[in-house]
């Protein structure tokens, strides 16, 4: 993927303007986030799509930037794990904190914007729901218990707090 | 070496027409890991899921037909009210990788894509769907039986952008359902859609991953008509294993990295016969 380019774009991601110089056609939005804008969050693994490490919201859609043609995200609003929550962890950060969800933590920032997005849209998720809305991130440590657990979490705190 | 990003179905056609040897991508779930993987070195690119007209879908109650545009994409076909219209597509749906992947997988890129096991296809198959596709020329629609040709390969021509799938909302028992190794993530191994029209005392089968080409089982489909009781919802069980045994005759499959034929074989005639109970769920 360090091929020569020509291409001259503009991205907006976690709401600035960030310009994107001689890059190659086929470049993936994660490869210019983190290669090209130094957003080193979105984790890198699998590059197909299967292991969700590097989600991010694109126009609000959790999808996974390896698969997104960066280029063709002009004009696009972009949410990467250093903009959910500049300066402070998120209640989402903080519930895996608090869960012990994360080992390695490979995998903690897709599922980050996995359970964000999750939340964000299903205020309540059964387990069931929770388990097939994270269906696509995985993670080799913890087994998803405390996983599930951070989530439930988080939805209880919110649904107290309202 | 271009992205071009159109905004308009006209801007699309006319880029197309600027530069009809451009990969056209949607979605992305298919090409990125080919771009990604080094496996394809595009040129030129136009991205096509940034053209309102290609993403909305149109329901037509006095044709009982639903015309969804290229750039829906399955986390929409996967939710109402699609997935009251075509059932069996929003199943196909719901299995489509992760919820990621939905997001962003279009229908129109799973049939431009048109490998056997894209998990939508064997349900446009079933539903004797139309494909729309449009260049600057012009509009025409394909069935989908003449649109694929072979694993990977179509009948659209250089220019011509794949718009819309019109299927038909039908007043029967539908569904889709498939094997692999594992429930999430996964690429079908072997995948059957079945779709029941009452009106006309129908039964469609189609089979995914099993031969070069979604496969229609006119036998197996014209034993269940002829057998099935479509008013009080009865097929007899020697019914339904007859029908799976034509359907297991029907599949063309070949032994790959995925499986085998053998197993492949195998089940789809188990699919299929799972898909004819519930279809028929009285002995």
């Amino acid at each position: 993927m360090s091929d020569p380019g020509n291409l001259a774009y503009t991205l907006h991601v976690n709401g600035a303007p960030h310009d994107v110089r001689d890059a190659w056609v086929g470049e993936s939005l994660l490869f210019v986030l983190r290669e090209r804008l130094g957003l080193m969050g979105s984790k890198g693994a699998c590059e197909q799509g299967e292991c969700g490490s590097c989600s991010v919201l694109v126009d609000g859609n959790l999808v996974c930037s390896c698969l997104v043609l960066a280029a063709g995200a002009v004009g696009q609003d972009i949410v990467t794990i250093e903009g959910i929550s500049p300066g402070a962890p998120s209640d989402v950060q903080q519930a895996f904190v608090d869960a012990g969800a994360v080992q390695c933590g490979f995998c903690t920032p897709g599922l980050v914007m996995a359970a964000h997005s999750l939340l964000d849209r299903s205020p309540d998720p059964s387990e069931l729901e929770i388990r097939e809305e994270l269906s696509g991130n995985i993670c080799r440590c913890t087994g998803y218990g405390r996983i599930i657990d951070a989530v439930q979490r988080v939805a209880v705190a919110r649904r107290s707090a309202s | 070496m271009s992205v071009l990003v159109p905004t308009s179905l006209d801007g699309a056609l006319q880029a197309l027409a600027d530069h009809p040897d451009a990969t056209v991508l949607a979605g992305g779930t298919d090409l990125m890991v080919e771009f990604n993987g080094g496996h394809r070195r595009p040129s030129d690119v136009v991205v096509v899921n940034r053209v309102p007209e290609l993403c909305t879908w149109r329901h037509d109650p006095a044709t009982s037909t639903l015309r969804i545009g290229a750039a829906v994409t399955y986390a929409e076909i996967e939710s109402e009210p699609i997935a009251t219209w075509v059932p069996a597509l929003a199943q196909a749906a719901r299995t489509v990788g992760s919820p990621q992947i939905r997001h962003a997988a279009t229908i129109g890129g799973n049939v431009g894509t048109c490998s056997p096991a894209g998990d939508g296809l064997p349900v446009l198959a079933a539903l004797d769907a139309l494909v729309e596709l449009t260049s600057a020329a012009g509009v025409r629609t394909v069935p989908f039986a003449e649109f694929m040709v072979g694993p990977k390969r179509t009948t659209r021509a250089a220019g011509e952008l794949i718009t819309a799938v019109t299927v038909p909302v039908l007043d029967g028992w539908q569904g889709y359902t498939k094997v692999g190794v594992r429930n999430a993530m996964v690429i079908a191994t072997a995948s059957v859609a079945l779709a029941v029209s009452n009106a006309d005392r129908r039964v469609a089968l189609a089979l995914g991953s099993v031969g070069p080409t979604i496969l229609r089982c006119p036998e197996a489909e014209a034993f269940a008509a002829e057998h099935a009781d479509f008013a009080a919802g009865r097929l007899a069980a020697d019914a339904v294993a007859a029908c799976s045994e034509l359907v297991r005759d029907t599949a063309r499959p070949i032994d790959d990295h995925r499986s085998s034929a053998d197993y492949r074989r195998h089940a789809v005639g188990v699919l299929a016969g799972r898909l004819l109970r519930r279809a028929f769920p009285h002995e």
